[in-house]
């Protein structure tokens, strides 16, 4: 059990993080294209205001700020899930080829058949990120052993040229349309998110991060070794699958919505970790809060920085990302 | 010892005549078939028919710079997992590709031409920066390169100039138009010209490769002897960057990110001579460039009346290769 003042320090971190977030959502409707002062934010929000600045919150800035929350909490858990099953603190959804699986299911049905409503897109995403896990899967983790972490980036990146590979070739047959719009998702952008967005998205994550809370402990034992793990009674194999399924299913659904926005899964859950500590019922929210940080100011500032110029948030989120990605493997000399 | 010599020697001139086949092959096959006397006539009695127009302007170079592709990337990814000690190495993990890819599209968006010559010099540059920083991101003095950190450092790096790439791209509908072959690596309507520019920087790529092949075998030995010679690993280490950054820059400038031919024909190589780089460089050469020209005939009937950009072909049967490699390293342990 946690001592009260690990409790409060937790709670404390946990109530600054949705401080600053209610603050990036509150700066992503306040600037634009058409600014709009915070008390009339506030105003339309709550219904109160007039009838001025409705459309341009509700139907544009609302949706897109919300679209963003979601997705990176998506992202961030997914990478938090995935670091702690395998022991390994730089893997990540983008690393292993769960984006990338995603993203091939995804191109294809956009330019393949052109009339597939969005709302089912998380499911495509959530197949093509599966076929990634299972064939990495299958691949990597022998019977009772989990595989070094070397084989399974390896198998990972292998899995990514391939879906890059296809992605590559349909980009070429498709139409010009087609294959822009493709190319404008794959980016990572969150340009024209609408609510159809939104509402397919929010039941993936809220229940999968219900999920992945219930069974935190569970992910605390995985930072023993597999052996004392199974000696404390966990079924190891079935409970990573069930792990890898959900953050198969978090970056899946996130992917669908916003593209490949890279990073956020290797960058939130170190930044939690070394916020929040190792215990994942902290560290998890905490690294949900922090994702979709990233994402709203990566976002925020792809939209204002080169106005009128959008800057999708993946292309700045991975400019962010590189260095912070180098910077780990300075300092990391033992690998 | 001698008679191995000469099985070797024998061996690399079987493939060589392999590869002539294939050379022939490339220009006889496709959409248009063309019979081999039509072919011998087009060189030795020209007369201006469509058939032997077809040869000479677009048959023959794709059949030319699919050799030189495919030898100096196989040639190219032979040094690099030479000098970094690490089986794993070659033109993709070290973000050769993608970096070339975003310097041309860069270049591209900007001085507003998508000429071949452009993008052949600034993916030239784009291949050099980025295949020289995973270098010294994942490279510790006296240390072979580790795996993890190769590939971390490569993968970030080929991310990074991706999303760079895709940014620019969004940006600007016509490039997306005009790039989208070019980045998907393709030997089509590559003309003679841009090869012929592009052909001193191979030779003396290859020159310098072959002149180092026979040092090579150094770096594979124990660590007191390698710091022993210390001086001249150093010496051996620039000069075999230095070859690769032409030989895969000015490939990746001819056709495109082509992916895999790097990484894959070196083992295939190894499997057939064994460790000696003596051997190996030049039998990667050869393999390399059939297995280009397999490839780029592959591509031209996998699915009928459509070309299939022959990058797409060698990343579909170079991945899993490096997959294997994945499962058997962890094996030999």
């Amino acid at each position: 059990m946690m001592s009260s003042s690990a409790k409060l320090r937790a709670l404390a971190i946990i109530g600054i993080l949705i401080v600053l977030n209610i603050g990036a959502i509150t700066l992503h409707l306040m600037l634009g294209e058409r600014s709009i002062p915070w008390m009339d934010v506030f105003r339309t929000l709550f219904g109160t205001g007039g009838e001025e600045y409705r459309f341009t919150i509700h139907e544009l800035r609302l949706p897109r700020v919300l679209t963003g929350l979601l997705v990176g909490c998506g992202l961030a858990l997914a990478g938090t899930v995935l670091q702690a099953i395998t022991g390994n603190p730089l893997a990540s959804p983008g690393v292993i080829g769960l984006n990338s699986g995603a993203a091939a299911a995804v191109v294809g049905v956009m330019v393949l058949v052109p009339a597939f409503p969005m709302r089912m897109m998380p499911w495509v995403a959530f197949g093509g990120a599966f076929l990634a896990a299972a064939v990495m899967y299958s691949l990597s983790w022998r019977r009772g052993t989990a595989g070094s972490p070397v084989r399974m980036l390896l198998i990972g990146v292998g899995i990514s040229a391939m879906a890059s590979a296809l992605i590559t070739y349909l980009l070429t047959v498709g139409h010009i349309f087609r294959v822009s719009q493709a190319s404008i998702w794959m980016a990572g952008s969150l340009y024209g998110r609408t609510w159809d967005h939104f509402w397919p998205l929010l039941p993936w994550i809220l229940i999968l991060f219900a999920m992945v809370l219930t069974m935190s402990r569970r992910l605390d034992l995985f930072l023993l070794d597999a052996q004392s793990a199974a000696g404390l009674g966990l079924r190891v194999e079935l409970t990573r699958f069930l792990f890898i399924l959900t953050s198969v299913g978090l970056a899946g659904a996130a992917v669908a919505m916003a593209g490949t926005i890279g990073f956020v899964g290797l960058m939130a859950p170190h930044m939690a970790g070394h916020l929040a500590g190792a215990r994942s019922i902290v560290k998890l929210p905490a690294a949900a809060l922090i994702g979709s940080l990233i994402v709203l100011l990566s976002d925020l500032a792809g939209r204002v920085v080169f106005a009128p110029y959008e800057i999708p948030a993946g292309l700045i989120t991975a400019i962010i990302g590189v260095p912070y990605m180098i910077y780990l493997l300075m300092r990391r000399r033992a690998i | 010892m001698n008679g191995n010599i000469k099985v070797r020697i024998i061996g690399l001139l079987a493939f060589v005549a392999v590869t002539l086949l294939a050379f022939l092959g490339s220009i006889m096959l496709g959409i248009v078939q063309i019979p081999f006397r039509a072919v011998m006539d087009a060189f030795l009695s020209f007369d201006g028919s469509r058939e032997h127009l077809i040869i000479r302007s677009v048959r023959l170079p794709r059949a030319l710079i699919a050799v030189v592709i495919g030898g100096s990337l196989a040639v190219a990814g032979c040094l690099m997992q030479a000098i970094s000690r690490n089986a794993l190495a070659g033109p993709e993990l070290f973000g050769v590709s993608n970096g070339a890819a975003f310097a041309a599209v860069a270049a591209s968006f900007w001085l507003g031409s998508s000429s071949l010559s452009l993008l052949a010099w600034s993916a030239l540059i784009g291949a050099a920066v980025a295949g020289v920083s995973v270098f010294f991101l994942s490279y510790r003095s006296g240390r072979s390169i580790s795996s993890v950190r190769l590939v971390l450092a490569g993968a970030s790096l080929n991310l990074l100039f991706a999303s760079l790439t895709q940014g620019i791209l969004i940006l600007n509908e016509q490039s997306l138009d005009t790039m989208r072959y070019w980045l998907a690596g393709s030997l089509t309507g590559r003309d003679i010209d841009l090869f012929i520019q592009v052909m001193p920087y191979m030779g003396v790529g290859a020159a310098i490769a072959f002149v180092v092949s026979s040092q090579l075998n150094i770096f594979g030995l124990g660590e007191e002897v390698a710091q022993g010679l210390g001086q001249r690993m150093a010496a051996i280490r620039t000069a075999s960057i230095m070859a690769v950054v032409l030989l895969a820059g000015s490939a990746v400038a001819l056709a495109g990110p082509i992916g895999f031919v790097g990484l894959a024909v070196p083992h295939i190589a190894r499997l057939l001579v064994g460790g000696n780089y003596r051997w190996i460089v030049p039998y990667s050469a050869v393999l390399g460039a059939l297995l280009l020209l397999a490839a780029d005939i592959g591509a031209r009937f996998v699915l009928p009346g459509q070309e299939i950009p022959v990058g797409v072909v060698t990343a579909f049967f170079g991945a899993p290769m490096l997959i294997y490699l994945a499962a058997r390293k962890e094996n030999s342990r």
